[in-house]
């Protein structure tokens, strides 16, 4: 019983240290932001942080692309095998138009750069950390953080919000070729109906919750990189926590933000 | 006076003693040698040397400054004055060797492109790489990434040189070949070079003084004469490569011909 005590006890106390590493890390973080900025920081970090906004957003828009149509199909059809029954067929707009807007935009978009680059964030740092190009940037007087973390960084927090926006698009795009040849309804129609079902508010909502995920995603990414102890195979270790991890401090995230949205516009 | 003076320094890891009390004082220009066998503790001593890390107790004053209670911004000024090679190089993969070499130049001094240029040829051309200024670090064989991170140690003309194990991986001649540009590294630049190594060819030929380390304590500190004639057994055993407590020759075949005389193995 004791044993028992004792490792729910010690994982509990992992936890709680790994959070404030995080927090620590994202303190950090947002203090050497101000070099990786355009105009007023480092241009060789800025230069950095496009070459990320690259790989993290470019790079992953037709991936994030073909999710979000497949997902848009999926939903329209679902929900209108069940609307249908009811004689609210047209429903399938509002369904597809807010549940993309709100909700699987940021989501999908979270999920695949999650997979790619928060997976490749931990993979590049945990073999700087291997090789001791870490050790190296703190002997050249580089703060590893500044120039490695705050880049990648800013460039989660354009490219994720950029995605999401692409990937709600996407959805609600594939919901309106449904509508098309499931019930003839134009696609300009279609699109004057997913205007007056959506609010500003859900896409600020979204916005928000993108931001939350690229922060996550790049955060969680960077630190199993520089918690690595080891050779090379703790560099597996590590890309595979990261992603794990992101992933569900992802979608923990969400069910919080979805929380409280959704008590901030209860009347 | 001393460039580098350690005085009761004293490094645990976990509770276990890695370095245990030592001191040691090393002079303006001369070149020493820190030797002794693997986990002997040398390349912890290295580490504290160049302030990567923490002791428990005892302090590492370098250039006048003690670099565990000075602030960062003394701290990056004193690591500034020293250039690093570490034992893989560590030259960023992400970056081209003549971009590893500009680095510190670029992000450090006011210099003019054109003459950072022109620096990174003479540096290159100094350490014999002119023609692969191009190539990244994953390009070049062994040799030539310590040569290159060597190049990249000169930069910012410091006024200490620190190397771990700069012949480690290396085949014999491109170890000498290491190990002459050392000696001139010595003559045209009149650095101090501290060297950490268990290389005993490597060691005698560029050392101006040795410490030999055994168990995290200096057993012998001298000229490269005195280390020779040392009656201290660990440095004898250590010159005259005799095998230690590990390959017990006799206990090893003992334990096979007990395992082939066994019961269950003649069965």
């Amino acid at each position: 019983m004791a044993t028992q005590l004792e490792r729910v006890g010690r994982k509990t106390l992992d936890q709680l240290d790994y959070l404030g590493s995080l927090s620590i890390q994202l303190w950090v973080t947002l203090r050497s932001m101000k070099k990786a900025l355009p105009f007023v920081g480092n241009r060789y970090r800025w230069k950095a942080s496009v070459d990320q906004m690259l790989q993290i957003g470019v790079d992953a828009f037709p991936m994030v692309a073909l999710m979000a149509v497949a997902s848009g199909f999926i939903l329209a059809m679902q929900g209108a095998s069940e609307l249908r029954r009811f004689g609210a067929l047209h429903y399938v707009i509002d369904l597809v138009a807010v549940g993309f807007t709100r909700e699987l935009g940021p989501l999908l978009a979270a999920i695949a750069v999650s997979g790619r680059s928060g997976s490749a964030f931990a993979a590049e740092v945990g073999t700087m950390k291997v090789t001791e190009e870490i050790d190296a940037l703190r002997v050249m007087a580089f703060d590893p953080v500044e120039f490695v973390l705050a880049p990648k960084y800013l460039a989660a927090l354009v490219a994720v919000p950029c995605l999401s926006i692409i990937s709600g698009v996407c959805g609600i795009v594939a919901g309106g070729i449904f509508m098309f040849f499931s019930t003839h309804l134009g696609f300009l129609l279609y699109l004057r109906y997913v205007l007056m079902s959506i609010e500003l508010h859900d896409v600020v909502s979204a916005l928000i919750k993108s931001i939350a995920f690229a922060t996550i995603i790049a955060q969680v990414g960077c630190l199993e990189g520089f918690r690595v102890r080891g050779g090379p195979d703790a560099v597996g270790r590590s890309t595979t926590a990261a992603v794990v991890k992101a992933t569900f401090l992802v979608v923990i995230a969400d069910a919080v933000f979805t929380a409280i949205f959704y008590f901030m516009r209860k009347p | 006076m001393a460039i580098i003076s350690i005085r009761d320094l004293v490094v645990e890891y976990d509770g276990r003693r890695i370095l245990d009390g030592l001191n040691l004082d090393i002079e303006q220009g001369e070149t020493m040698v820190l030797l002794g066998g693997s986990g002997s503790g040398k390349s912890t001593l290295l580490r504290q040397i160049i302030g990567l890390e923490r002791p428990r107790s005892g302090t590492v004053i370098v250039k006048g400054t003690d670099i565990n209670s000075c602030s960062q911004s003394e701290l990056n000024h004193v690591r500034r004055s020293i250039g690093v090679t570490f034992q893989s190089g560590a030259l960023f993969n992400s970056l081209t060797l003549e971009e590893n070499v500009a680095l510190n130049l670029r992000e450090h001094t006011e210099l003019a492109p054109p003459i950072i240029d022109l620096v990174v040829s003479m540096l290159l051309a100094a350490v014999g790489l002119s023609e692969f200024g191009k190539l990244r670090p994953q390009e070049l064989s062994g040799g030539m990434k310590k040569r290159g991170a060597v190049a990249r140690a000169l930069a910012l003309d410091p006024e200490i040189l620190v190397f771990d194990e700069p012949s480690a991986g290396l085949d014999p001649v491109v170890a000498a070949e290491l190990d002459e540009l050392i000696l001139l590294l010595k003559q045209v630049y009149q650095v101090t070079i501290v060297v950490v190594t268990h290389e005993l060819t490597s060691a005698f030929m560029i050392a101006d003084r040795m410490a030999m380390l055994y168990d995290g304590a200096f057993v012998a500190v001298g000229t490269k004469e005195e280390i020779k004639s040392s009656k201290n057994p660990h440095v004898q055993q250590f010159l005259d490569r005799i095998p230690g407590k590990i390959a017990r020759t006799t206990e090893i075949s003992n334990l096979f011909e007990r395992y082939l005389e066994a019961p269950e193995v003649n069965q």
